[in-house]
């Protein structure tokens, strides 16, 4: 199959590709950039491993063709680490038990991420809910719903500290 | 560190009871795990399988010339291919074998029936596409006790003829074998003459670990050295080299298997797959790395599934609710190939720990192990070798049993329960229970919960409902569990000859820091974490300044690996007593260092102190230093020790766990309006990875019990191929838990640590199962299979006509 030409910005920074146009986001970001962060956990859009953000919004990258990501600004759980590599979702996972075997861990910060940015102030229950995207086998959800809820105090108490 | 105090000490070692938060968790959450699809090596080829559309039928003709006409493949390997090798069939775990692929039949859907090498996963999918299987169907038989029927279909032709099996005589061809355990006369003698006997036929369903990654692999044979390396998804790494070993002929000492980050096991990675042989002997044939990696329709449908066991009781008692015998039958479905992972003794693994927690006199089990034309396997699924079964069967008798009796199941449980005073405890199975305190746990748990206000609640909604009130009904489901994990010893329990004990090897740096390597392999258990915190205890060393190593087979010792809750009890013992030949060399030289005589020292914390003299000590820190740099007479430099732990016997981990729900009695809709468990399972190494554990292992319960299933048709069609129809709960439905304990240390081991992962696994599925069942009790409801989707809780409710 003939290759596409595709440009991208992943993280910040613009990169190019050759691949063919029927590939999986997932697979481009995987074997082509060599971002092993996202996972492949079923292909078919249910356990969200492979969760990014693309343009502003969480997408599984297992049902997204290069040919619908030209030009589009993806991020990644590579990209969501601060300088000493542990943002503020990373450290409250980290601190509340939210992770066992980390298969997962990757697309649930991803999209936790954008769900702050959704909703910067949820409830348990909003939380519930915009996670159930994203499938864990190890947690039971309750630490992960913990550390969510966690971050999201910190990041907003360091907001107003801003303001 | 000096003038720091006692307690100071203590903490700073992160060791024994510490909530150490996880050395692990930095590469997670930051996306730098390593787990076998990340591994990628020049030239690396891709693999993958044609599979069976047909759950039974014969190969007439595979057309592979498309295929390899496709630029990009390399090769497609068939049956014949492999041949040659001796590698068209292998060895399962349980001592059966099984085709690596199809050799002139297939015996399940999704079965392997080729495998295409190719440039990358897309050409494979793609000259998959291409490949042209002519098959005969033959007659399906996915019914156990139709497969064992006289005239059904002969399933495995190879075994014709054949009447004795690997665990004995076989009395019909589709039958592997029959296991008896206990006294079946004595029994049935008691049955007979019982004042109360409770019958039921107790299905637990076929189900599957489904670990969110998949199986894999990627083998490199280096033809220059003749060294293969194999990297995959191996809950037992150096069961994995011995049986590739056995397999191809090559020395052990040129062949390193490696399992790098797990993502979940659940027992589904124990097991040999053809994938990795056909990965293998790929990479022997191109001399490229060849990866292979299941998609999950191909986890679902060919890995290992779980359970499928039809469990026949009967249970009897005295009028009053004293049991005074057990009898069970199991028809236990293994699909095409006797796949266990069982120890070779134990055909059904554990599953005579089913008198569970009850001081029960007589009780008989047997099983029958069938074949049927459903994918192989029978892996124990966070439990310990059938224990899940076992548990879940006398949970359910004691229920049944109850309900004849006219009984609260609570203080049925309660009169029955072996008590406090007769641990070591004997069972009529021939089990010894080392230690446990069932009634503590039982009233803490039935306080906790306001059991009594619970069942007044349940009375008026009872009532509420026939007075046309309410449509919701509830449900109290109890469950008081004992497992049986941590096997060995070797003297009972071996995987293919091989001894089930585990190892720990140790060296203390010369300043201080230490590395530890272990036989087992962590998929999300945190070994990193709390080995290090065992051997902090025991050598005084910060477990922030110990390594742990595991999965790497030129490095690690050899070990039986990860499963069966087996790594605390067994690999954890190794690292303690190999801390305490640190800690007997350590005291040598500190003797010398003091100038005092060995008994004169005393252990506090992390130093010898000469007894009665605090001031004159030596740190372990000093320790090590000395014993590389100081020539001490009569002792070798160095300080490094080796433990190889066979278990004297296994741990007995118990707790109680109770689930109350709502259900709608119109949709079948169950809301867990709460779930509390509390967990003994002896000395606590680390108390938030314990919570975490039975969170995890909980929420798989809940699965199980209300919704996850592999389901067959008739034809053997695999009706639960992806996560749209096999039920992995998300947040939103998980339901909260409230975790609690007790401690009963085991007495033989080491620390006294007894292993959790699987406990609530165990205990989980029959809190949920006999909640649905409770809600039903006053309507005359006594037993309805799992699992308790919300079709299947309609139904109870319109069988039992509360739909008007």
């Amino acid at each position: 199959m003939s290759k596409m030409h595709l440009k991208l910005k992943v993280n910040g920074k613009s990169v190019e590709t050759l691949c063919e146009p029927r590939e999986l986001l997932i697979h481009v970001l995987r074997e082509r950039l060599n971002l092993t962060g996202p996972h492949i956990g079923c292909e078919t859009s249910h356990c969200g491993a492979c969760t990014v953000d693309m343009n502003g919004m969480s997408v599984k990258s297992c049902t997204v063709f290069a040919a619908q990501v030209q030009g589009a600004e993806i991020t990644t759980i590579e990209g969501l680490a601060g300088p000493d590599g542990m943002g503020v979702l990373q450290t409250s996972f980290r601190e509340h038990h939210g992770l066992q075997c980390g298969y997962c861990t990757p697309g649930m910060i991803t999209r936790a991420h954008r769900l702050l940015q959704e909703n910067p102030n949820p409830t348990e229950e909003e939380v519930r809910f915009g996670m159930a995207g994203n499938l864990c086998r190890c947690t039971g959800y309750q630490n992960i719903v913990k550390a969510i809820l966690h971050a999201a105090s910190e990041l907003n108490a360091s907001k107003e500290a801003a303001q | 560190m000096n003038d720091l105090s006692h307690d100071q000490r203590v903490a700073g070692l992160k060791g024994l009871g510490s909530s150490r938060k996880r050395v692990e968790d930095a590469r997670f959450t930051q996306g730098k795990g390593n787990y076998v699809d990340d591994i990628k090596m020049p030239d690396m080829l891709f693999g993958d399988f044609v599979r069976s559309q047909y759950a039974h039928a014969r190969i007439r003709s595979v057309d592979t010339s498309k295929a390899v006409a496709l630029p990009g493949v390399i090769a497609v390997l068939q049956a014949a291919d492999l041949a040659p090798l001796g590698l068209h069939w292998m060895p399962t775990l349980a001592g059966d074998k099984q085709m690596v692929l199809a050799d002139g039949k297939v015996l399940f859907q999704g079965q392997e029936i080729a495998f295409v090498i190719a440039e990358d996963r897309y050409i494979c999918a793609d000259a998959i596409e291409l490949i042209e299987v002519e098959y005969e169907e033959l007659p399906v038989v996915v019914d156990p006790f139709k497969a064992l029927q006289p005239g059904a279909p002969v399933l495995r032709e190879d075994l014709a003829g054949q009447t004795k099996g690997a665990h004995g005589e076989r009395i019909h061809h589709n039958h592997i074998f029959r296991w008896e355990v206990g006294d079946k006369e004595g029994t049935e003698a008691v049955v007979a003459g019982a004042d109360v006997v409770a019958e039921e036929m107790v299905y637990y369903h076929r189900t599957h670990p489904c670990p969110l990654e998949t199986c894999g692999c990627v083998a490199s044979m280096d033809k220059i050295n003749g060294k293969l390396t194999l990297w995959g998804t191996f809950q037992a790494p150096h069961v994995v080299r011995t049986v590739a070993s056995l397999l191809s002929g090559i020395p052990e000492s040129s062949i390193r298997v490696v399992s790098p980050d797990i993502g979940g096991g659940f027992g589904n990675k124990v097991g040999v797959y053809p994938g990795y042989v056909c990965a293998i002997v790929a990479s022997i044939v191109t001399g490229r790395p060849v990866k292979w990696i299941e998609d999950r329709m191909d986890n679902l449908m060919a890995t290992a599934f779980a359970r499928d066991y039809w469990m026949q009781g009967k249970i009897a008692a005295t009028a009053e609710g004293k049991i005074t015998g057990l009898w069970c039958h199991v028809t236990a479905d293994h699909g095409a190939f006797d796949a266990c992972a069982d120890p070779t003794k134990f055909p059904a693994g554990f599953f005579s720990i089913c008198t569970g927690s009850y001081d029960i006199p007589v009780a008989y089990v047997g099983v029958d192990g069938v074949y049927t034309n459903k994918a192989p396997g029978g892996v124990a699924y966070r439990c310990s070798f059938r224990v899940t079964e076992a548990a879940y069967f006398i949970e359910r008798m004691i229920e049944v049993l109850a309900i004849k009796l006219g009984m609260d199941s609570a203080e049925l449980r309660r009169i029955n329960f072996i008590r406090k005073e007769q641990f070591p405890y004997q069972s009529a199975l021939g089990w010894e229970y080392d230690s446990g305190d069932y009634h503590t746990a039982w009233d803490k748990a039935l306080n906790a919960v306001g059991y009594d206000a619970l069942r007044a609640e349940q009375a008026q909604r009872v009532a509420d409902f026939k007075a046309g009130k309410t449509r919701s009904l509830m449900g109290i489901g109890l469950s008081f569990f004992t497992e049986i994990v941590g096997a060995g010893p070797v003297k009972n329990c071996d995987i293919l000859g091989m001894g089930m004990f585990d190892s720990c090897e140790i060296r203390i740096h010369p300043t201080g820091s230490a590395l530890a390597r272990l036989g087992t392999i962590s998929q999300g258990q945190g070994h990193a974490t709390t080995f290090a915190q065992i051997l902090a205890t025991e050598t005084g060393i910060p477990a922030d300044q110990i390594t742990i190593e595991e999965g790497d087979t030129d490095t690690a010792p050899y070990g039986l690996g990860t499963y069966g809750s087996r790594s605390t009890p067994v690999a954890g013992a190794a690292t303690a007593m190999a801390g305490r030949k640190i800690r007997a060399k350590a005291q040598m030289i500190a003797a010398y260092l003091l100038e005092v005589h060995d008994n004169d020292l005393e252990w506090d914390v992390d130093r010898f102190v000469v007894k009665g003299v605090p001031e004159r000590f030596k740190t372990m820190k000093e320790i090590a230093y000395a014993a590389y740099n100081q020539a001490i007479p009569g002792l070798e430099p160095g300080l490094e020790a080796v433990s190889y732990y066979d278990p004297p016997n296994m741990t007995y981990p118990f707790g109680a766990y109770i689930c109350v729900m709502d259900i709608d009695a119109d949709t079948g809709v169950a809301d867990i309006r709460s779930f509390y468990a509390l967990d003994d399972c002896g000395t606590r190494i680390n108390p938030m990875i314990i919570e975490g554990q039975v969170h995890g292992g909980a929420t798989e319960a809940f699965a199980i019990a209300m919704g996850q299933e592999i389901a067959y048709d008739e034809m053997g069609n695999c009706m639960t191929g992806t996560l749209m129809d096999f039920f992995l709960p998300t947040a939103w439905e998980t339901p909260h838990y409230t975790t609690d304990f007790t401690e009963t240390p085991s007495p033989h081991h080491p620390i006294g640590a007894k292993g959790v992962g699987e406990s609530p696994n165990v205990g989980g599925v029959p809190a949920f199962s006999n909640a649905v069942h409770d809600a039903f009790r006053p309507f005359g409801l006594t037993q309805s299979h799992m699992p308790h989707d919300h079709w299947r809780i309609w139904r109870i409710a319109n069988q039992l006509g509360l739909h008007g």
